[in-house]
C-alpha cells in the first residue's frame, strides 16, 4: 500500500482550520471537495461515487503532478442549502481547488455558482442539468458525467430504428425528469403514447401502472432513481409485465445501487447507458476487478463516472506537471485531457460536457448468481449534447 | 375510463387505503388512548420490514419471517416506551413530538450501522409474486389482494377485540378515566405497555407488507408516517372506525386524484382532501369525547 | 371589566429587559464581533455560519411569537418563509431575464421593495390559511399546518418556470435601495440588524395588550372569550405577524444564498425551527436565538466527526427534552416571568 497518500477526512471548521493557503511550494498538496449524499437513503450513491473515486485516487499513488492529493469531504444531505454551506465551508477554509462529487442537479445548483465565482473549477461526475451545458456553461466547470438528455436520447434512437410506435413515458415531476424526456423525444421523433409525470419519492405506482397496462404500449419507458425505482420495478413485475411490455430505464435507477433491492423482480429490463461491467476495454477491465478486489462488490454506472472523474482530474494535473494555480493552462489541460476512460471513446465538447458512446444493457444472472447490467448493443456513437450551441463559453 | 379500469383503480385505491389504515390504527390507539403523538411510529414500520428481510435470509421462509418479525417489532415496541415513552405520556404534545423526533434520528442511524446503505430485498413469497385474473380484463397482483385480505381481518379483529373483549373493556376504561380505572383494579401501566406493543407490532405488520411492493431502506417510515398521521386526524384521533373511513378516503383519492389530475395538483391530493375535512370538522369524521 | 391579569405589564421596558434578557444582549455583542473573529482566524467560512444562524435565528423568533406565546404548533412557517424567498427570487429573475411577471410587473433587484412585498405576501399565506386551521387545536391544529406546509411546497415544485424542484438561482445582483450588501460582512450586519429589530418588535408586542391577551388565550381559551374578547382575531392576527417575520428571515436566505429551492420549504425544516425554538427556550422572545446559534453549530460539526451523526443528534434533541423543559435559557438562568407555551401543551 502506498503509505504517502494523504486522504484528510474532513477538517474541522473553526479554530482548527488554520490552513494558509500558499502555493509557493510545489508541494504543497492539491486540494479536491467531495461533496454528496452520504447519509439519508441516498447514502448507497454517495458511498459508491466515493469509494470509487479514492480508489481511482490510491491507484494513482495519492499524487498528481508530483503533488500530494487532499480529500476533503463533505455530506450534502441531499438538500441544496446544506450542500451549499459544505461547499462555502471547503472553499473558505480548506481552500480547496477543485469541487466535485454532486450527484443530484439540484443540489449542483445551488453549489455550483459560488464555486465558480471563488475561482475554484467544478468537474460534475454526475448531473448534467440543460441549463449547466447551455446558457449558463463555464470556462471552469466540466462535466464528466453525461448531460441528462443523452442516455434517453440513445434509447429513443434504439427505439425508433427497432419500429417501436406505441411509447409510454414516466418520471418524477421535476427538471431531470423533463431533461430526460426531452432527450427521448429528440431521436425517438415518433407519436408518445402518453407523458406522465409523478410526484417526487412516490411509494404507490399501481394506479400508473393499471393506467399503461389498459393503454397497451409496445415500450414502457421510464426514469425513476433510487428507491423510486425499487418501488417502480417491483410494482411493474408483480403486475406481470414484465414478460409483456419490455421496460426501458436510463441512469441511476436500475444498476448496482439498486438491484440487490430489487430482486429477480428486475430480471429482462434495459438501461440505456454508458458504461457496463461487461464493457471490452483494459481500462474497464482494470476497474471493475480494482473495484471488486477493494470493496467485494460490483461498482455501478454512478462508481465508473466517479473513477473516471478522478482520472480525468489526475491526467490533466500530471500533463501541467501540477501547475493547476494556473488556471488557463488547467482548463486547457482539462479541455484537451487523455486518459483512457472505462467508457471506451470519451472527449469534452466546447461546452465541457462529454462526447461519447451510449449502448443498450439488460439485467442478466451472472455466473455467481448475481444481478448484473449484460451488454447488448452499442446504440450511439459519439454523441454530443444538443446545448453545445447554446454556450458561448466565456 | 373503462370500465374494468375503473375496478382496477378502485381496487387500487382500497388496497393503499388498507395499507394505511395498518399503520394508521396502531398510532390513533396509542394516540387516542394514552394521548401520546408516536412520530417513531414508523420507525416501527422500518423494524418490522428489516426484520421480515432478515428473517427470510436466515429461514427461507415468508411466513415464518412474518411470525418472527412481528415480536421482533412489538419486542422494540414494548422497549422504547418502557425506556422512554412511559414518562411522556403526561408531557404536551409539543415534548412528544419532540422526543419521538429524536428517536427517528436515532433509529434510521441505528439501522443504517447494522444493514448499511443498500437498501435490502424483501421478496413477495413466490405463491404471491405474479399476477392473478380477476374477471375478464382485471389482472391482480397476488401480493396486494393478500395485502387486501390481512387489512380487512385486522380491522374486524380490532374493531371486535376494541369493543367486545374485557381487554377491550380495560383499554377504554384507562382511556377515559385513568384514576378510576386504577381504583377499580385495572393495571393502567401494564394495559398501555401491551396497548403501544399491538400497535408496534401493527406497524410492523404494515412495514413487511408494505416491503415486497416497496423499497427496504434507511428512512422508508417517513413518506407513510405522514400519511399515517393525515389519516389518522382526518378519522378522529382515537377512533379506529374513523382511521378507516379515512384511510379508505385517502387510498381512493390519492389513487384517482394522482390518474385524473394535473401532477402538482395530484401530489397535493391527500393534504387538500385533509385541509377541507378538518375546515369543515375541525375535530375530524368521527371525534372522540371524552 | 378587565381581569387584572390582562393588563399590560406596568414596570419600565429598558429596566426588566436589562434585568430579565441580559444573556441575548450579551449573544448579539458576541455576534457582532463574528466577522472580527473571523478575519482574525482567517476563517472567511465563520462568517456564513453565523448569518446562517441569525437567520434561522430570525425564521425560529418569528415561530415562537406563535409557538411560545400563542401555544399554536405549526408546522408550517418553513412555507411561509418560502414564500419571503421566493418572492425575492423570481423578481430578481424577472429583472435579470427583463421579462415581465404575469406579463404586467418588471423585476427588481432592489431589496426595499421585494423584501417588504416578500413579508406582505408571506403574511397574507398565513391569514388565508389561518382561517381555516385556526379553528382546530392541538394535535389538528399541527396536522392541518403541516398540510398546508406541504401544499406550499409542492406549489413551487410545480413552478417549472421558476426551476420547479431544481430550485431558483439569483442571478441579478441585489442591492438594498441602492447600497450594496453583497460582501459577507456587510451582509453579515444587515442580517443581525433585523435580528434585533425583530427581537425588539417581539418584545414590545409581547408585553402590549395584543400580546397579554395572546397568552392568555394560550393559558386558557375559555377565560378570555368569558371577558368579551373574540380569541379567533387575536390568534389570526398573531399568525399573519409571525407570518411576516417568517418572510423576512426567508428573504434575507434567499438574498445570502442567491439561491431559493423547494427543498427548504419541506416540512423537515419547520420542524427544525421547532426544535430550535425548544432547545434555545419557549419561555423568552430570544430563546430560540439560542437554540439557533447550537442548532447550527451541530449540524456543522456533528457530520465531520462521525458518518453516524443523526443518532447523536437524536439523543441531544431527548436529552433536552427530558432534562431540560425549559430550554438552555434555564442554563443561563434569566429571571422573570414566563411564556406559558413553555413546555405546556
Amino acid at each position: 500500500m502506498k503509505a504517502s497518500i494523504r486522504i484528510a477526512a474532513m477538517a474541522t471548521v473553526g479554530a482548527g482550520a488554520l490552513f494558509a493557503a500558499s502555493s509557493a511550494f510545489a508541494q504543497a498538496p492539491i486540494k479536491i471537495g467531495f461533496i454528496s449524499s452520504m447519509s439519508g437513503p441516498e447514502g448507497v450513491i454517495g458511498r459508491d461515487l466515493k469509494d470509487a473515486f479514492d480508489l481511482a485516487i490510491k491507484t494513482g499513488g495519492g499524487k498528481m503532478g508530483g503533488r500530494p492529493v487532499e480529500i476533503v469531504y463533505g455530506d450534502d444531505q441531499v438538500k441544496p442549502d446544506v450542500g451549499r454551506q459544505v461547499a462555502d465551508k471547503m472553499l473558505d477554509s480548506d481552500k480547496v481547488q477543485i469541487v466535485t462529487g454532486i450527484n443530484f442537479s439540484n443540489v449542483l445548483l445551488a453549489v455550483v455558482k459560488p464555486v465558480l465565482d471563488s475561482g475554484a473549477f467544478y468537474i460534475s461526475l454526475n448531473a448534467g442539468p440543460s441549463v449547466l451545458a447551455g446558457k449558463q456553461c463555464n470556462p471552469h466547470l466540466f462535466s464528466v458525467g453525461f448531460q441528462n438528455d443523452n442516455n434517453f436520447e440513445g434509447l429513443g434512437k434504439y427505439l425508433k430504428d427497432k419500429g417501436v410506435k406505441k411509447v409510454y413515458f414516466l418520471a418524477p415531476n421535476y427538471p431531470a425528469g423533463k431533461d430526460m424526456l426531452t432527450g427521448f423525444k429528440r431521436y425517438f421523433q415518433g407519436q408518445m403514447d402518453a407523458e406522465i409525470f409523478t410526484a417526487m419519492g412516490q411509494l404507490d405506482y399501481s394506479a400508473e401502472i393499471a393506467q399503461l397496462r389498459a393503454a397497451k404500449p409496445e415500450a414502457v419507458v421510464m426514469f425513476y432513481p433510487g428507491g423510486m425505482g425499487i418501488n417502480f420495478v417491483k410494482q411493474y413485475a408483480q403486475a406481470g409485465l414484465m414478460s409483456q411490455i419490455p421496460l426501458y430505464t436510463g441512469p441511476g435507477t436500475v444498476d448496482q445501487t439498486t438491484l440487490p433491492a430489487i430482486g429477480d423482480a428486475a430480471l429482462g429490463m434495459y438501461t440505456g447507458a454508458m458504461w457496463s461491467e461487461f464493457l471490452d476495454n483494459p481500462a474497464s477491465k482494470k476497474f471493475y476487478a480494482d473495484f471488486e478486489a477493494a470493496y467485494n462488490r460490483i461498482p455501478s454506472q454512478y462508481a465508473a463516472q466517479a473513477y473516471d472523474t478522478a482520472r480525468v482530474i489526475q491526467a490533466a494535473v500530471d500533463s501541467i506537471g501540477g501547475k493547476i494555480e494556473d488556471k488557463a493552462a488547467f482548463q486547457k489541460a482539462l479541455e484537451n485531457v487523455k486518459f483512457d476512460s472505462v467508457r471506451g471513446n470519451f472527449k469534452f465538447n466546447t461546452n465541457h460536457f462529454p462526447i461519447q458512446d451510449y449502448y443498450l444493457v439488460q439485467v442478466e444472472k451472472d455466473g455467481k448468481g448475481r444481478l448484473v447490467s449484460a451488454l447488448k448493443e452499442k446504440i450511439m456513437s459519439n454523441l454530443a449534447d444538443a446545448y453545445a450551441g447554446d454556450c458561448s463559453m466565456k | 375510463m373503462s370500465l374494468s379500469l375503473f375496478i382496477e383503480q378502485s381496487l387500487n385505491g382500497v388496497q393503499l387505503g388498507v395499507m394505511l389504515f395498518l399503520m394508521a390504527a396502531g398510532l390513533t390507539l396509542v394516540f387516542g388512548i394514552m394521548n401520546l403523538i408516536n412520530l417513531a411510529h414508523g420507525s416501527l414500520y422500518m423494524a418490522g420490514a428489516f426484520f421480515a428481510a432478515a428473517f427470510i435470509k436466515l429461514t427461507g421462509s415468508f411466513v415464518l419471517a412474518v411470525l418472527l418479525a412481528l415480536p421482533a417489532a412489538a419486542i422494540v415496541g414494548a422497549f422504547v416506551e418502557w425506556a422512554v415513552l412511559r414518562r411522556f405520556y403526561s408531557r404536551g404534545h409539543l415534548d412528544q413530538v419532540l422526543v419521538t423526533f429524536g428517536l427517528i434520528l436515532v433509529f434510521n442511524d441505528v439501522v443504517r450501522m447494522i444493514w448499511g446503505v443498500v437498501p435490502v430485498p424483501l421478496p413477495p413469497p413466490d405463491a404471491l409474486a405474479g399476477s392473478v385474473h380477476l374477471f375478464e380484463g382485471v389482472f391482480y397482483p397476488a401480493f396486494r389482494l393478500a395485502i387486501l385480505a390481512v387489512g380487512a381481518l385486522v380491522a374486524l379483529a380490532l374493531y371486535f377485540v376494541v369493543s367486545h373483549t374485557r381487554v377491550g373493556m380495560w383499554i377504554r376504561a384507562g382511556a377515559s378515566n385513568r384514576p378510576m380505572a386504577s381504583a377499580l383494579g385495572v393495571d393502567v401501566e401494564l394495559v398501555f405497555s401491551l396497548v403501544f406493543s399491538a400497535g408496534a407490532a401493527l406497524a410492523g405488520l404494515a412495514g413487511l407488507m408494505a416491503g415486497p411492493i416497496t423499497a427496504v431502506q434507511v428512512g422508508m417510515g417517513e413518506p407513510i408516517l405522514i400519511l399515517a398521521l393525515v389519516v389518522t386526524v382526518i378519522g378522529g384521533i382515537g377512533s379506529i372506525r374513523g382511521a378507516f373511513v379515512a384511510a379508505l378516503i385517502i387510498g381512493i383519492g390519492d389513487t384517482f386524484g394522482r390518474v385524473l389530475l394535473p401532477p402538482a395538483l395530484g401530489s397535493m391530493v391527500i393534504f387538500m382532501l385533509m385541509a377541507a375535512i378538518l375546515a369543515w370538522r375541525p375535530k375530524g369524521l368521527f371525534p372522540v369525547h371524552g | 371589566m378587565v381581569d387584572s391579569a390582562l393588563k399590560p405589564a406596568e414596570t419600565g421596558f429598558i429596566a426588566r429587559t436589562l434585568r430579565e434578557s441580559w444573556p441575548i444582549l450579551v449573544v448579539l455583542a458576541l455576534l457582532a464581533l463574528a466577522p472580527t473573529l473571523s478575519s482574525a482566524l482567517e476563517n472567511p467560512f465563520l462568517i456564513r455560519l453565523f448569518t446562517r444562524a441569525v437567520i434561522f435565528g430570525m425564521a425560529a423568533v418569528a415561530l415562537n411569537f406563535v409557538l411560545g406565546f400563542g401555544g399554536l404548533v405549526s408546522l408550517m412557517h418553513a412555507g411561509l418563509a418560502g414564500i419571503g424567498a421566493y418572492t425575492v427570487a423570481i423578481l430578481a429573475f424577472h429583472d435579470y431575464d427583463g421579462s415581465k411577471l404575469f406579463g404586467v410587473f418588471a423585476g427588481t433587484g432592489n431589496l426595499a421593495i421585494s423584501i417588504p412585498l416578500g413579508m406582505l405576501l408571506s403574511a397574507f399565506g398565513a391569514a388565508l390559511t389561518g382561517i381555516v386551521s385556526l379553528r382546530t387545536s392541538g394535535a389538528y391544529f399541527i396536522m392541518i399546518t403541516l398540510a398546508f406546509n406541504q401544499m406550499l411546497y409542492y406549489f413551487f415544485v410545480a413552478l417549472q418556470q421558476y426551476g420547479g424542484d431544481d430550485g431558483l438561482q439569483i442571478l441579478a445582483s441585489l442591492d438594498l435601495a441602492g447600497f450594496d450588501i453583497s460582501k459577507r460582512a456587510t451582509f453579515f450586519y444587515v442580517a443581525l440588524a433585523a435580528l434585533t429589530l425583530e427581537l425588539l418588535f417581539f418584545a414590545r408586542l409581547v408585553d402590549s395588550r395584543f400580546g397579554v391577551i395572546l397568552r392568555a388565550t394560550a393559558q386558557n381559551e375559555r377565560r378570555v372569550i368569558a371577558l368579551g374578547i373574540p380569541p379567533l382575531r387575536y390568534k389570526l392576527a398573531a399568525f399573519a405577524i409571525s407570518g411576516a417575520a417568517a418572510g423576512l428571515a426567508g428573504a434575507l436566505w434567499a438574498t445570502g444564498q442567491q439561491f431559493v429551492s423547494p427543498s427548504e420549504l419541506s416540512w423537515v425544516r419547520s420542524g427544525d425551527y421547532i426544535v430550535m425554538a425548544v432547545l434555545g427556550g419557549m419561555g423568552r422572545v430570544w430563546g430560540p436565538v439560542l437554540g439557533a446559534i447550537v442548532f447550527v453549530l451541530l449540524e456543522a460539526f456533528l457530520p465531520s466527526w462521525t458518518q453516524f451523526w443523526q443518532a447523536p443528534f437524536g439523543l441531544v434533541v431527548i436529552l433536552i427534552v427530558v432534562f431540560l423543559k425549559g430550554g438552555l435559557i434555564d442554563l443561563v438562568g434569566a429571571k422573570g416571568p414566563r411564556a406559558p407555551g413553555g413546555g405546556g401543551h
